[in-house]
């Protein structure tokens, strides 16, 4: 195995424990902490699969915002220790455990297509295009020419979301 | 083809519009009884004329290779079965229509004065009108299934009319006696159709009884089984054993009804199906042997009966069906122009009878009216010395008597001796038909002996109708007697139209019905009887009828018997008789009675009202409650249950992605 | 050459993210998992993406946009239902009940 490789492990590993240890964790701030850290570990795999700029705006965005927003609602509702009847008894885990089982097996099978040959690009496509036009240029070319509308349209979407949640939170309309 | 067979649609159309116009009479204006008589008759007068016309045209030019057919339209084209509305000409349908035309058109003469009192007058016309119909189609029919269409009408127009004073409930119950019995028989019919169809891939009569000796092997078991499942068929309809029940109980229906269905029409077209059938049954021996046998057995067996009964209608029902027996035997042992000869004579006798009693009832129904009596006017005890009161009816009735007695130059003498002579000549073949011949020798005694009975207990001796009554006795008017005179010529010559071989002009009507039956001759033996033979035959039938009379002349005694209502019960072997040998009630104990059972404890409590009603109409309403309970569970209002159920939607999906 | 292992663990996560949404009955938690999904996809997208071209980083960028603007929308409802029912159990929140 390669270093990357045996990198990309460690950090695999990591974001698996860690996505498990969320799910199971009876206190909701405990699993918020747990899925920060499972980002984090997502955010290195980025980095090894040429992803900077993506690695970036996880680590920004993801862990950065949309965590401490979950972590400031759990705060404010004062849920941090987590009630008795969080999780489903043994029963339901078992169903849990089957379901989530059967999932894993269906689209690992699906994983396994492969793509057709005339999409692939050949050799180290991105890290040329990172040469060329850094991390950043490198997402310019899709995201301001081929996905224009719809980059404009989740601006709309984000001003959408915010005006929601004010008026949905707010104690008197 | 001659021109005026063409006509052959507009006999069988005309009583049709008969029935169409007296039926709407019926509904809406029912007392126009000028009107009614004038349609009735009159569209069976044209129908005869009509008949006569076509008729003629077959004389003139007698079809001999192949007989005339009229098709009309295509009715059932359905795959390889293709049945048309045809209609069939030949030497045979001519006699028969010639029959049927005029014997009807003599008992619709005589309704109108017999029925002319009655509410229903209407309605009566109409059902006969369409009976005429029907029998038309029967007996012209090309194909079977047009004959069938025939056979169920005329058994429909049978019900109607047995049924017709139907606010009696006994005389409704005698309707569908004759209906439910028949369908037993029609059963048959069918069964007999289905496996010819299978067979020979046709159903016109030319194209089954040409391709037949091709098809079937002689003696062989699928034109045994199709004979046989006719002439299940024909007991039905010819009412012989087992299925004879129904025509003692018909005599609930008018008289005229009875003359002209239960004794000259409709009970001989299983005869007529035999006849027509002849290559069918000549190839099949056994069955051929079956039917004369059950002919004999039922003309011996119904005239026992009839020396005992005491309704005048009912010594003529059975002797209906005696008779019929006797044209059976003929058609069984191979002789089909003895049979039809049987059928022609027996028309004219037997409805000659049936009317001149109805006449001698509608005489007793008048005086008992006068005095309000409600004695029964159709029971002999309440007879006795009409000849004085009745003298035209008495002679023409004693005419007929003579004629189904069998005394010699009348016709009923011609046709039964052929019939016997011809059992006797197939003795010669096989000992087991000298048998039957002996069997229609005592049953022909028998019959000579209870018809002269019924003659002496109504007309003969003192009257036991009742002091007052007596005066109001008299003769029936002319519109009613005047068809008995013309019956009673046809009665005493109909007979020449097949004399004996010894007699010159001899067997006019087997030579002519020739072309219709020289298919079967090749599977009949030679029919021969020396001169010497036919002559003491001939003397041996005359001694039988003489014996017949003289017995019962001799030996029952009008004198001694008393008025109905003081007549003492029974007993022995008499009260046997007098209860039919207790056939009905046999019926009832091993057919009526376990159906009725099982109708109502198995087929309506436990199949329809536990089954259908319970499990399936009430169970499927109670299960899609039930599923429908199970879906409004899943409507729980909790995000986890709609989650789950999400998904195991997606995993379904994505299984079925995974191709 | 990495794309096989990367799409084994995106596999991985986003099953584990499927059996605990379906496991916990807190709300906020539910939204975790759910996020947890989002981020499952992400690297499908990504992994490939080295294979194929950036428009996969494009579209990774459009799914942490909607997911950061739905976040915000879902939590603040949960606040408004926390308000009334004193609750986040989605055991609780059944008032839509057929």
């Amino acid at each position: 195995m390669t270093q990357l490789e045996v990198v990309f492990w460690i950090f695999a590993a990591t974001a698996i424990v860690s996505a498990f240890l969320c799910i199971t964790r009876k206190s909701p701030v405990a699993s918020a902490l747990w899925l920060v850290v499972t980002l984090f570990s997502l955010a290195a795999i980025f980095v090894l699969l040429d992803a900077h700029f993506i690695a970036a705006i996880q680590v920004l965005v993801y862990a950065g915002a949309i965590m401490v927003l979950f972590l400031f609602v759990i705060m404010l509702l004062n849920l941090g220790r987590g009630g008795p009847s969080d999780m489903l008894g043994w029963a339901g885990r078992l169903v849990m455990l089957a379901i989530g089982l059967l999932m894993a097996v269906e689209l690992w099978v699906l994983s396994r297509a492969t793509p057709d040959e005339g999409l692939l690009m050949a050799g180290e496509p991105l890290q040329r295009l990172t040469e060329q036009h850094g991390a950043v240029g490198m997402i310019s070319e899709p995201l301001y020419r081929t996905y224009l509308v719809p980059f404009e349209l989740t601006g709309m979407l984000l001003l959408a979301a915010i005006v929601g949640a004010l008026v949905l939170a707010k104690r008197r309309l | 083809m001659p021109a005026s067979v063409g006509w052959v649609w507009l006999v069988i159309l005309l009583p049709f519009l008969g029935f169409l116009a007296n039926g709407t009479l019926s509904l809406f204006r029912p007392d126009a009884k000028r009107a009614v008589s004038t349609i009735g008759v009159g569209v069976l007068v044209l129908s005869f004329v009509f008949a006569l016309v076509v008729s003629s045209g077959v004389f003139a030019h007698p079809p001999h290779e192949a007989p005339y057919i009229l098709t009309y339209w295509t009715w059932i084209p359905a795959g390889s079965l293709h049945i048309d509305v045809a209609f069939q000409v030949d030497q045979l349908s001519v006699v028969m229509l010639l029959v049927v035309t005029g014997i009807s058109m003599l008992i619709h003469i005589f309704s109108v004065g017999y029925m002319g009192d009655d509410a229903s007058y209407a309605r009566y016309f109409a059902y006969l009108n369409l009976f005429v119909f029907f029998m038309l189609i029967l007996i012209l029919g090309a194909n079977f299934p047009a004959m069938f269409v025939g056979w169920e009408g005329v058994g429909l127009c049978s019900y109607l009319l047995i049924g017709f004073w139907f606010e009696n409930k006994p005389f409704a119950d005698a309707g569908k006696k004759a209906f439910i019995v028949n369908r037993i028989g029609d059963f048959g019919f069918l069964i007999a159709m289905f496996m010819i169809f299978h067979a020979t891939g046709s159903l016109n009569f030319v194209d089954v009884f040409h391709e037949a000796p091709h098809l079937f092997e002689v003696g062989g078991t699928t034109i045994t089984l199709i004979t046989l499942a006719m002439f299940l068929g024909c007991t039905g309809k010819s009412a012989q054993i087992p299925l004879y029940t129904w025509l003692p109980d018909a005599m609930a229906g008018p008289t005229p009804v009875s003359a002209l269905i239960h004794a000259a029409t409709m009970v001989t077209a299983g005869v007529y199906l035999v006849a027509r059938s002849n290559v069918l049954f000549a190839m099949a021996p056994v069955s051929s042997f079956v039917v004369a046998a059950v002919g004999v057995a039922t003309a011996f067996f119904a005239a026992t009966i009839a020396t005992k009964q005491w309704d005048i209608k009912k010594v003529l029902a059975y002797s209906t069906v005696s008779q019929l027996g006797f044209m059976f035997l003929g058609v069984g042992v191979g002789a089909y122009a003895a049979g039809i000869f049987h059928l022609v004579t027996h028309a004219f006798f037997k409805a000659l009878l049936f009317l001149g009693s109805g006449s001698i009832i509608y005489a007793l129904h008048r005086a008992y009216h006068h005095t309000g009596s409600h004695e029964d006017a159709q029971d002999m005890r309440n007879m006795g010395g009409l000849r004085r009161l009745m003298p035209w009816t008495a002679g023409l009735m004693w005419l007929a008597t003579l004629a189904i007695a069998g005394v010699p130059g009348f016709s009923g003498f011609f046709s039964k001796d052929e019939i016997l002579a011809m059992t006797f000549a197939r003795g010669g073949d096989w000992n087991a038909f000298y048998v039957l011949w002996i069997v229609g020798v005592v049953a022909a005694l028998l019959t000579a002996f209870y018809m002269t009975r019924m003659m002496i207990y109504t007309f003969h001796g003192p009257n036991r109708t009742g002091g007052e009554e007596e005066k109001h006795l008299h003769e029936a008017p002319w519109v009613m007697t005047g068809p008995l005179v013309v019956l009673g010529i046809g009665s005493v010559i109909a007979g020449i139209i097949n004399l004996p071989a010894v007699l010159p002009m001899s067997g006019w009507l087997h030579h002519w019905l020739e072309p219709v039956t020289h298919l079967s001759l090749d599977y009949l033996p030679e029919l021969h009887l020396s001169p010497t033979t036919e002559w003491a035959l001939l003397g041996f039938a005359t001694l039988i009828a003489a014996v017949g009379m003289l017995a019962a002349w001799n030996f029952l005694k009008p004198e001694r018997l008393l008025p109905a209502k003081e007549a003492p019960a029974e007993t022995g072997l008499q009260k046997t008789l007098v209860n039919k040998w207790y056939v009905d009630e046999l019926y009832d104990t091993i057919v009526v009675r376990p159906i009725g059972w099982l109708s109502d404890r198995v087929l309506w409590r436990i199949v329809d009202a536990g089954i259908i009603d319970g499990l399936l109409v009430n169970g499927s309403a109670t299960a899609t409650r039930a599923v429908g309970w199970i879906g409004s569970r899943l409507q729980n209002g909790r995000i986890g249950t709609y989650m789950f159920f999400f998904v195991i939607g997606s995993l379904i999906l994505l299984r079925a992605l995974l191709r | 050459m990495l794309l096989g292992p990367s799409l084994m663990v995106s596999v991985i996560l986003f099953s584990l993210g499927v059996a605990g949404v379906l496991f916990r009955r807190n709300a906020i938690v539910i939204f975790m998992c759910i996020e947890l999904m989002l981020n499952a996809v992400n690297l499908t997208f990504v992994a490939l993406a080295q294979q194929l071209g950036p428009e996969g980083h494009a579209i990774v960028f459009f799914v942490m946009a909607v997911a950061a603007a739905e976040a915000a929308v879902g939590l603040a409802i949960m606040i408004a239902i926390y308000r009334h029912k004193e609750s986040v159990n989605v055991k609780e929140i059944n008032l839509l009940r057929g």
